[in-house]
């Protein structure tokens, strides 16, 4: 007895799996932007305050590092909602969890970006009469932007492959529609075929734009 | 407030044989992936064309899919196929796969640092393949692979806590199961999460005391 494969049924319900893909991609870009501008600030806080602010923010990041993402999806959704009043959606609460996420991350990324900007192009900006504040705007953040580039696009890939975990609260992304097709259907080799190349196909097609881009604004050193 | 400490005392047993159960399964996918890991990635450095290339396309094609898609894919997958694996080896089998693609790179990056020269003069003392690896190449790449192999077991664990997704009652499994019965999400949560920080954090830490004493090596 054989498995007689049969895709008839995937193409049929295929609108969920690329709707799928799409919310995940839109997933995973809110997740960034907002976990940009998080790992950002925390970041430039880092590299300026003393030891207990530093403290604080390393404490945010080893938590959020260190412990699963799937724990983290469930206290966000089933947990945070019965300790303070809070009333979201599922999109809502894996989009705040997994900005928290990619901040943690991301604080590191930045931080590393921002020591390795060359302590002469600083000097330079206070030799040209540059404030601090001015210094940070025009010389620090746009320097960083470009040497942290490779590291942005890796963790934007890893997220787009993290979004795959929103499905446990059933956010419709493209983890989801396949386990809706799969449910229905019950073409489960088919279903998780086409799947896994969709992330794939998705997957190294931003990654080979992400090089692209990398290539135009690369450092020279 | 003696509720809660009920809730979390009642629950202490079942997280601890959840945490068992993630142990395990992390244990059993870090020895394997560490033998497949280094076995492919010598492969992917030394060995004949075609074969770096199906080791490439092995790693790239792995690293490429989300951990629970491979979970899915290999226990729902698997069966049609012919082959009926348990949840349990289901789930070791995926993440073995997600974590031998990873030790692959570690073991490229760390035997790729190795000056070229190294090899060289241990050919051209005599030595044979085998010989080279174990003597020459082998005790030098272990200095630059262990930093980031030990940091990379965290996501053994963290990874592990989806084989809760199959109902293989590990810790995420039990805490959901205790919560099931004591409805009280919360501090169940947050124990879990203080139980696999434990873990991971000293792992990552070990990590880093590595690095630091292997960090005498310069090129």
């Amino acid at each position: 007895m054989g498995y007689q494969l049969s895709f008839n049924q995937i193409w049929r319900n295929f609108d969920k799996l690329t709707n799928g893909v799409i919310l995940s991609l839109e997933l995973a870009v809110i997740a960034i932007l907002i976990g940009a501008l998080i790992g950002l600030a925390l970041a430039v806080i880092y590299v300026s305050s003393g030891r207990v602010v530093r403290a604080i923010i390393s404490s945010y990041v080893e938590f959020i590092r260190n412990v699963p993402l799937l724990l983290l999806v469930y206290l966000a959704f089933y947990g945070l909602p019965t300790v303070v009043n809070l009333a979201y959606d599922a999109s809502t609460s894996f989009i705040a969890t997994l900005s928290l996420y990619a901040g943690a991350y991301l604080v590191e990324v930045f931080r590393s970006g921002l020591e390795a900007v060359p302590k002469g192009l600083l000097d330079a900006g206070k030799a040209m009469g540059l404030t601090p504040w001015q210094r940070l705007l025009y010389v620090r953040l746009p320097t960083m932007t470009r040497i942290t580039l490779p590291a942005l696009s890796n963790t934007f890939i890893s997220l787009f492959k993290d979004t795959s975990i929103a499905s446990v609260i059933a956010v419709p992304e493209l983890t989801w529609g396949a386990q809706w097709i799969n449910n229905r259907t019950f073409r489960i080799v088919e279903v998780y075929a086409v799947t896994t190349v969709m992330y794939l196909v998705t997957g190294y097609a931003i990654l080979f734009g992400l090089r692209l881009l990398e290539r135009r604004f690369r450092v020279e050193r | 407030m003696a509720q809660l400490i009920d809730a979390i005392v009642y629950a202490i047993p079942y997280l601890m044989s959840g945490l068992g159960m993630t142990l395990l399964v992390s244990l059993i996918v870090v020895v394997l992936s560490l033998v497949a890991g280094v076995v492919l990635g010598v492969g992917l450095i030394y060995g004949p064309l075609s074969l770096r290339w199906l080791i490439r396309l092995l790693t790239d094609s792995i690293r490429g899919i989300p951990i629970l898609v491979l979970i899915f894919a290999v226990y729902y997958g698997l069966p049609p196929l012919g082959l009926n694996l348990s949840s349990f080896w289901a789930a070791v089998l995926a993440l073995t796969l997600f974590k031998t693609a990873q030790v692959i790179e570690y073991t490229r990056g760390a035997v790729s640092s190795i000056p070229r020269g190294q090899m060289e003069a241990a050919k051209s003392i005599g030595l044979i393949f085998g010989q080279r690896l174990r003597y020459v190449i082998f005790p030098q790449a272990t200095r630059r692979f262990l930093p980031p192999w030990v940091n990379g077991v965290t996501d053994a664990v963290k990874g592990s806590a989806l084989v809760s997704l199959l109902g293989v009652v590990d810790l995420m499994q039990a805490i959901n199961q205790v919560i099931g019965r004591t409805y009280e999400p919360m501090p169940l949560y947050l124990l879990g999460a203080v139980m696999y920080f434990a873990i991971n954090y000293s792992l990552s830490s070990l990590s880093r005391v590595l690095e630091r004493r292997y960090a005498y090596i310069k090129e």
